[in-house]
């Protein structure tokens, strides 16, 4: 039955989406940024910088409503998780910072580029961070090893071994090479340039390959590492046809990479994220913190999520389309004629 | 922040306790988070001033004035965009107990703080890069909304902040929380006072200190028409909030005293009950001897001031055991510090108002621009040292009278390693900032 809490945590789980589609793809420009390589390393990064420019700091709070929600709904599992996992989320902070800052910095420090190389590091550096470290914080919330004293709320297990395992790491990695492939893949529509469009090209092929053997580690270190969620995704009765058709997708979008049909791949390719995101979140269904906190007992009492979800419903009505604006600004048709009108321009 | 919460290092015995370096990550976080906050509400004022004069008078010196406090606004909003991201974690972080057991109750706000923040982050995006992209008066719209954005989002979160000094709309029953109204709890009793003292303070320190950078040029170069409207909207919008903070002021004073009236007695330096109870300029708590010293009284003038009753009786610091008074000695002078920094810029506010009355011109006598560089810190200063009274003096209490700050804190060890590692982060941040604030900010367009 479809409780208020689970409403909440779908739309945790569809912020986390689209948060992984927006921001990850920003953090994937990040790693672009660090393997900006041959003779044009610098246009690459270049374009990099324009695509992420206007709408990073906005796909950055679909970040801050996920952790809203989680604390507001689900309180205990919010404490729960910052504390067992501390030093993952510190870390986590660090790669945030330092991204956001050092992007606008390198944009309004002096273009020479000794200091432009500086800090295209430090960003390149927090853009890797930053997701490894989420992917080893849902890697450790998921795995089973994280033990809470119901009754109190407390943690009882250590500050490390649940997240210092090969499982987290792995779905850290996982998630890297998820926000690499996202970025390559949008790159090749953020330029007319052919050689660009085929270093982008390459590029999203590699990460595409990288996000299969990725996907494969993890369900192999699943098996020891989240023998729940192993259990959802092998055994479930939604799982198998689930699994085929995340993979088939994911076939489908690397036959279209090769065949250079890019706006089909960009298509393809967040469709791909979505269903592994997705198919995570049903395989980690009912647990919030596995095994001891549940969505249900952990939930806030009705009188604060039935207002919470008003909130977010008229809330959504304003942001939206406001969220819809801007991509199309700067992502939609109009964008193509405009930079064709700058570089024909007096 | 006591003495016995502090271990010197003695025999590799650890710096600082736990709860004192949780307390000290929270407060320079915040300390650091609040100057970009401020901006970044205050900012978009300025600049939909310059662009709305553009569009009026279509003088090109407006829309590269716009221009220019936009760069500096950019930088200023990415650093306040993550330092904020940081802090919403370290509730968390390094608070997990008071998280669970508060995070549903102030859950309202911090919703619709997220959907403030969300529209001035979308709306930043399209204002910064759209100058080219979109209609004028959409861009215009834009700024607008950056603004109100801005503005609601520090509202929002000040509002959460207010609940902690003055927490409703639940109940406790046989220790665990219950009837919870999120309404209620947001609308408590200091939300109104302290929102509204704020926001005022984000416009008034902002405003001076935008004038205070035009008027030192202005000095050099005095006829540079950029400079001359710049400093003319800014200190506008500076003098404009600084007459309207008093009243704010006010109503926030006599929330305390109603609500809080050992913060209070705090902020005053008040060691015993009394009616008729002098304000004190300056002097020198004495937290062992329960006095103070030095001070300036004003007969009855405190009673008046929180009552509206020149014999009103107010609250000493006595009137509680030692372990529940927050540190004094900082509130107190933090109290004079905020309150020295608002009268001097009220006054320099009124001051040119009148020389632009008078003189029916900008006031840009040289001695007056002098005025106005000093005063360039003064709001930020008053911002931070009003935090500290708002934070500190709710101490011992992470929410008032019912949850100790030390019940609050993580069980992680170590705390100070992230401590250190996040001030020196910070400090790194703000040399780079000053630097490239530097840069643009300090430029005579023609």
């Amino acid at each position: 039955m479809l409780t208020l809490e689970l409403c909440v945590a779908g739309v945790m789980l569809i912020s986390l989406i689209i948060y992984m589609l927006t921001g990850g793809a920003d953090f994937g420009g990040g790693i672009w940024d660090l393997f900006a390589t041959g003779p044009r390393a610098k246009s690459q990064r270049t374009l990099i910088t324009q695509a992420i420019a206007p709408i990073w700091e906005a796909n950055h709070v679909w970040l801050i409503v996920i952790i809203v929600l989680l604390f507001v709904a689900f309180p205990v599992g919010f404490a729960v998780i910052s504390t067992a996992l501390h030093i993952p989320l510190t870390l986590m902070l660090i790669g945030i910072v330092l991204r956001g800052s050092a992007f606008v910095f390198r944009t309004y420090d002096v273009q020479s580029d000794a200091t432009h190389r500086r800090w295209s590091r430090v960003f390149a550096i927090g853009s890797i961070i930053t997701p490894v470290m989420l992917g080893i914080t849902l890697g450790a919330v998921a795995s089973g090893t994280i033990r809470v004293d119901v009754e109190s709320g407390q943690v009882t297990t250590d500050f490390f071994s649940a997240w210092l395992a090969p499982f987290p790491f792995a779905i850290g990695f996982f998630t890297l090479t998820l926000c690499a492939l996202l970025a390559a893949v949008y790159l090749t529509l953020e330029t007319d340039d052919p050689a660009l469009q085929k270093d982008f090209r390459r590029r999203a092929l590699i990460a595409a390959v990288s996000v299969g053997a990725m996907a494969g580690l993890s369900f192999i270190l699943s098996a020891n590492g989240a023998p729940t969620i192993r259990h959802g995704l092998a055994s479930a009765s939604w799982s198998i046809p689930f699994q085929i058709l995340t993979g088939a997708v994911a076939l489908w979008a690397i036959w279209t990479l090769w065949n250079r049909q890019f706006h089909l791949a960009r298509i393809l390719v967040p469709i791909q994220v979505t269903l592994i995101v997705f198919g995570w979140g049903l395989a980690q269904y009912p647990y919030l913190v596995t095994p001891d906190l549940t969505f249900s007992n952990t939930a806030a009492p009705d009188a604060v999520l039935r207002p919470m979800l008003i909130v977010l419903g008229v809330g959504g009505v304003l942001l939206v389309p406001a969220f819809w604006y801007l991509y199309a600004v700067f992502k939609g048709a109009a964008r193509k004629t405009k930079q064709t009108e700058e570089e024909i321009g007096p | 922040m006591t003495l016995t919460d502090v271990q010197l290092v003695h025999d590799g015995e650890p710096l600082m306790t736990d709860l004192l370096a949780a307390r000290a990550q929270m407060a320079m976080s915040l300390a650091f988070h609040i100057i970009f906050a401020a901006v970044g509400i205050a900012m978009p004022l300025l600049m939909v001033i310059a662009e709305g004069l553009w569009l009026k008078t279509r003088e090109e010196v407006y829309l590269t004035l716009a221009k220019q406090w936009a760069k500096g606004t950019a930088i200023m909003f990415a650093v306040g965009a993550v330092s904020g991201t940081v802090l919403s974690f370290e509730l968390g972080l390094l608070w997990p107990n008071f998280m669970a057991y508060a995070g549903p109750i102030i859950g309202m706000p911090f919703s619709l703080e997220g959907f403030a923040f969300f529209l001035e982050a979308i709306f930043l995006g399209l204002y910064l890069y759209g100058w080219d992209r979109i209609p004028k008066y959409a861009h215009w719209f834009s700024g607008m909304m950056v603004l109100l954005g801005g503005t609601f989002s520090g509202i929002f979160v000040v509002t959460a902040n207010a609940w902690m000094n003055t927490p409703t709309g639940f109940s406790i029953v046989d220790g665990k929380v219950t009837n919870v109204d999120p309404i209620a709890a947001m609308l408590n009793p200091s939300s109104f006072s302290q929102a509204l003292h704020m926001t005022i303070a984000a416009f008034l320190a902002v405003g001076f200190a935008v004038a205070g950078i035009h008027a030192y040029f202005l000095r050099r170069d005095p006829d540079n028409l950029f400079h001359r409207r710049a400093f003319a909207i800014a200190l506008s919008v500076g003098a404009v909030f600084a007459l309207l903070q008093p009243i704010s002021g006010d109503i926030s004073a006599k929330r305390v005293a109603k609500y809080q009236p050992i913060k209070l007695a705090a902020m005053e330096a008040q060691w015993e009950t009394e009616r008729g109870a002098p304000l004190r300029i300056g002097g020198i708590p004495d937290e062992d001897a329960e006095e103070t010293r030095y001070a300036l009284e004003i007969p009855k003038a405190l009673s008046f001031l929180a009552h509206s009753d020149f014999n009103a009786e107010i609250m000493g610091l006595k009137a509680v055991p030692r372990e529940d008074r927050p540190p004094v000695t900082i509130v107190h002078f933090a109290f004079q510090i905020m309150v020295a920094c608002g009268i001097v810029l009220i006054t320099v506010g009124i001051i040119g108002g009148w020389l632009a009355w008078k003189h029916k011109s900008l006031p840009t006598q040289r001695w007056y621009l002098r005025c106005v560089t000093l005063c360039t810190p003064l709001g930020f200063i008053a911002i931070e040292a009003g935090w500290t009274v708002t934070e500190v003096g709710r101490q011992p209490w992470v929410i008032y009278n019912i949850m100790r700050t030390a019940d609050a804190v993580t069980p992680m060890p170590n705390l100070v390693i992230p401590f250190i590692s996040f001030t020196v982060l910070y400090i790194f941040l703000s040399i780079i900032v000053v630097i490239l604030l530097r840069r643009h900010i300090f430029l005579s367009p023609h």
